[in-house]
């Protein structure tokens, strides 16, 4: 663990009437990681995910993020993290330098820091030609890339991204894993969600998640030891069956 | 045909899921219906007025009873002098102001004449009117009784017969304008935003690369809910009939046949509004912008169309609540079938087919 | 410092708003042009007068007397005299029809029984669905044959017969603010209120829960916002947008329909203010409420049509049963009505529309509590 963790995890669980849709987890994010969080569709990744970042309120346990408590300072946590959802949240009918400055203004940014911000985020997606057009009209990687910078405006420790690669080619997925490796350099803890086995790969600790359950947590090359198998993808077939 | 089944069995499990959503649609139109079948009314009652009495002797007390014991007026207040007047008016507590001039009496024994001035709010002309018209007529009826000794020579009488509505009830004038709004507003709200709701979340590209043709994804869009707005329907004829006692003179088949096709013909305005907006909130502005004020006000419901300016008696043959207003009216009132009605049943045809035609074309021209 | 930095925060969402609405080129008109031509040309349509009734007669008498009342109401201008119906047959089946409204019918040996027998009787089928009209065509009916009945009395009657010992109290109406009872007097303000209450409520009302759906909500959960913020930056454009749109409305009332603005124009904007924001209040309290567009449009649609018919701008309150009059009290559109015509045409001030300015105010208050509380940022 390098620095330390800075997420904590224990026995959190989250119930919706009689589903449990995460049952009783623990884990620890180390400072820098690049953490995977995988399951099957329905398996509980989006709900821990939204406990984590304080827009979901546990049904019991607890979680330390950033050094705050996920549920008594969730707008604590809020302040420390960024988020790109499988929806790449942006307004389809703003503009990307407008999308850039709203998200910035609700952080609290000053007006000088978020010119001089999205500036430099256009610099350095090369966005030049389409900084003024509508972000709705896009193509579907780059509303993902722009997502993603959005947000690191604020400067976040963490940065959770839930499914941030869905529905894009190969090539695409792998230049957006560049990005991630860029910010994960500079020192910043990546929290990911993904159901692409092979972006596991690019991790290094994934949690595979089925049912509600964390079934196996590691390093994927220990994963692969220890259930001999060649890929991540034949870990989590492995898993998946056993359960069922 | 499989596959189509398939998809309206599918649209229904959509609406039915939604229990929030399926209680809006059934609990709403109840609610209104009972809410306005009761208190929507154009009769006056009730009317809050004052007195200034600057006589207060027998004539004018017998009179001040006569007002106050009728239903249309209550006395809220007795004024001392003509300034008052204005600030009551101001505050709007009171609607009108029966002033009684000096020496009444004694001005009716010895020049056969008083004075009674009334005095209305009229920022609303309609009960400012009413208001006098109802004041004079028991002031004449007191006016009668004084001279109930002398005999008049030459008098014409007049004896009116009420038709259709002896009693002058009003319920029978909403009741069918009530259903008229909400089924019409019900039914081209409810397809507007369901077909734009699957284009705005991209599904609707998805049903037509499907092998079911354009019209049968329409199709199969709307039939849950013809069913839904026949339901409610029903819903809402039972209640004017056993809640508000409406008659049904004419024949139940007929009023049955004539309410689907009114459905149609607002289901089929829903499909027109949904091909020309590309959001749900375009499709519900505009068919609640664009619906709900023209239907109340040029449908007839509450505003007389024969007292409306030309043009807009001319406008208001477009509106499709008008002539379901009519056809209500004529089988539940009247008793009259389709040889009455044909012209009116033909205009909805007409219409419902216009509006299909024209979301073809234009849906056409949107695939090209 | 820190008050200025959450000042900021509220404008860059206001900013947001702002961009967001003027940019979609479908809505704008929705917004902005179709109300103003429905006030232009609504406010026309609302109207109780009665006139042009479809009148029709049968007349069995045919002499100079009964041709003669024929013509009083061929010349008033209530009444369009359209047929002279052979028999009440025809005549009733015409009614059926709707082709006519109004049968007068005099009887044979009108004018004989008339001057022999010094009375006579005139018999008048009037349709009635429109109970109200009715009524109305009825005095009209009276009224035209009283004259008539009068001059031909004084034409008959000898000089010094018992005629003028009758005593009479003549009633002088006067009609205050509006003498000509001109109904676009008491329409406009009224339809104008509308059409402000339904863009704002609309809009306010899909606002949130459009976001919700598209995924842009959870964006801004996931910020640092305040929810107070939030709602107030969402309060804010649509405010300016309904102000906006009054003020064009006060324009064309007064252009076009030369619609009397005799009160303060400061009060009737600071109550509008107030009014505003109870309605935006609901709209996003509706937003925050529900999952769906269409559920928040529907019960937005429920609500309005309820505030509209029971607002007292169509039909009078007083008329409604008592339990109908104490739900109007909760009714916003009804104070604003009433407010927009007592200052509007009466000149009504503070001090008059105190009442409803409170009511109004806490209804602001509890109903944009109500919005801030039911904005979850955490599920």
């Amino acid at each position: 663990m390098k620095n330390g963790n800075i997420i904590h995890v224990k026995n959190l669980t989250k119930t919706f009437g009689d589903f449990t849709a995460v049952d009783n987890i623990s884990f620890q994010v180390g400072k820098g990681e690049v953490f995977g969080f995988l399951g099957a569709n329905g398996a509980g990744k989006t709900t821990a995910m939204k406990m984590l970042i304080g827009i979901s309120k546990p049904s019991s346990g607890e979680a330390q993020v950033a050094g705050f408590d996920v549920k008594s300072q969730a707008e604590k946590v809020k302040r420390s993290i960024g988020y790109m959802s499988q929806r790449f949240s942006l307004y389809n009918d703003l503009t990307i330098r407008e999308n850039i400055t709203f998200f910035g203004g609700i952080y609290g940014l000053k007006k000088s820091d978020i010119k001089t911000k999205s500036q430099n985020l256009i610099d350095e997606l090369d966005l030049h030609d389409e900084a003024d057009k509508l972000v709705g009209s896009l193509p579907l990687g780059w509303k993902q890339k722009v997502a993603f910078s959005v947000s690191l405006l604020h400067d976040p420790q963490i940065i959770f991204l839930d499914e941030p690669t869905g529905g894009v080619d190969p090539i695409t997925r792998r230049k957006f894993w560049e990005m991630i490796y860029r910010e994960a350099h500079k020192g910043k803890t990546i929290f990911v969600t993904t159901h692409y086995m092979d972006e596991a790969e690019y991790c290094d600790r994934v949690s595979i998640m089925v049912a509600g359950k964390i079934e196996a947590l590691d390093t994927p090359k220990n994963l692969k030891e220890k259930y001999k198998v060649e890929s991540m993808n034949q870990v989590f077939l492995k898993l998946a069956r056993n359960i069922e | 045909m499989k596959r189509f089944i398939g998809f309206i069995k599918k649209e229904f499990y959509h609406i039915f899921r939604d229990k929030r959503s399926l209680f809006i649609l059934f609990g709403m139109p109840i609610v209104q219906v009972m809410l306005f079948g009761f208190a929507i009314t154009n009769e006056i009652n009730n009317v809050d007025i004052a007195i200034l009495d600057h006589s207060k002797d027998a004539n004018t007390k017998q009179i001040i009873d006569k007002i106050s014991a009728s239903k249309y007026f209550s006395i809220k207040d007795f004024l001392d002098n003509e300034r008052d007047i204005e600030t009551a008016f101001k505050k709007g507590e009171i609607k009108a102001v029966l002033n009684f001039e000096k020496d009444f009496s004694k001005k009716l024994m010895t020049e056969n004449q008083a004075t009674v001035q009334i005095l209305t709010d009229a920022t609303d002309p309609n009960t400012a009117n009413t208001i006098s018209n109802y004041t004079s007529s028991i002031l004449s009826s007191y006016q009668e009784l004084l001279n109930k000794d002398i005999s008049i020579p030459y008098q014409i009488g007049v004896q009116t017969r009420m038709f259709y509505n002896p009693e002058l009830k009003s319920v029978f004038m909403f009741v069918p304008g009530v259903m008229t709004i909400i089924l019409m507003l019900v039914s081209a709200m409810m397809t507007s935003i369901s077909i734009t709701r699957e284009k705005e979340l991209g599904t609707m590209e998805i049903l037509l690369v499907s092998p079911l043709k354009p019209f049968q994804v329409i199709v199969g869009k709307v039939v849950p809910y013809i069913l839904l707005s026949v339901i409610n329907a029903i819903v809402i004829i039972l209640l004017s009939i056993f809640v508000f006692s409406m008659p049904v003179e004419g024949n139940l088949f007929l009023l049955g046949a004539e309410t689907i096709l009114f459905i149609m013909n607002a289901l089929s305005l829903g499909i027109l509004i949904s091909t020309v907006s590309a959001s749900q909130q375009t499709a519900m502005m505009v068919s609640l912008m664009g619906l709900m004020l023209p239907v109340i006000l040029l449908s007839g419901f509450i505003f007389p169309i024969s007292s409306m300016p030309f043009p807009l008696q001319v406008i208001s043959n477009i509106i499709p609540a008008r002539w379901f207003i009519i056809i209500l009216k004529g089988i539940m009132l009247k008793g009259v079938g389709l040889v009455y009605l044909w012209k009116e049943t033909l205009i909805l045809v007409g219409m419902t087919l216009f509006f299909i035609a024209l979301s073809v074309k234009k849906y056409k021209i949107r695939l090209e | 410092m820190i008050l200025e930095l959450k000042m900021n925060t509220i404008r860059y969402i206001i900013q947001k708003e702002f961009k967001q609405i003027f940019r979609n080129k479908a809505m704008l008109p929705i917004i902005f042009v179709l109300p103003l031509i429905q006030l232009a040309i609504l406010a026309n349509a609302a109207t109780f007068e009665v006139k042009n009734i479809k009148f029709g007669y049968i007349d069995n008498d045919k002499t100079s007397l009964s041709r003669e009342l024929i013509e009083k109401f061929n010349a008033s201008t209530y009444f369009n005299v359209l047929t002279d119906f052979p028999s009440h047959i025809i005549a009733d089946a015409d009614m059926l029809e709707g082709q006519v409204d109004v049968v007068l019918e005099i009887p044979l040996h009108f004018e004989r029984n008339l001057l022999k027998e010094k009375k006579t009787d005139l018999s008048v089928r009037i349709n009635a669905i429109d109970g109200a009209a009715a009524g109305v065509e009825n005095v009209y009916v009276n009224r035209i044959v009283q004259q008539f009945n009068q001059k031909v009395r004084t034409e008959l009657l000898l000089v010094g017969e018992n005629i003028n010992k009758l005593q009479n109290i003549a009633t002088i109406p006067s009609f205050w603010y509006n003498e000509t009872l001109n109904y676009k007097t008491f329409m406009v303000p009224g339809i104008l209120v509308l059409l402000v209450t339904m863009i704002t409520l609309f809009l306010s009302g899909m606002n949130i829960v459009r976001e919700k759906e598209i995924g842009t909500l959870e964006q801004i959960n996931v910020t640092p916002i305040k929810k107070y913020q939030f709602i107030i930056g969402k309060l804010f454009p649509f405010l300016i947008l309904g102000l906006v749109l009054l003020t064009v409305g006060l324009i064309i009332a007064k252009l076009l329909f030369d619609i009397p603005i005799v009160g303060s124009i400061l009060l009737m904007y600071g109550y509008s203010i107030i009014y505003i924001l109870v309605i935006l209040g609901m709209g996003l309290f509706i937003s925050n409420f529900t999952d769906t567009q269409q559920q928040a449009m529907f019960i937005a649609w429920f609500f309005m049509v309820i505030f509209i018919l029971m607002s007292g701008l169509f039909t009078p309150i007083e008329s409604m049963p008592n339990w109908a009059q104490v739900l109007t009290e909760f009714n916003p559109i009804k104070y604003y009505v009433q407010v927009m015509r007592m200052v509007m045409l009466k000149g009504a001030g503070f001090s008059d529309i105190y009442q409803q300015l409170l009511k109004t105010l806490a209804y602001a208050l509890i109903m944009n509590a109500l919005a801030v509380y039911s904005y979850k940022k955490v599920t």
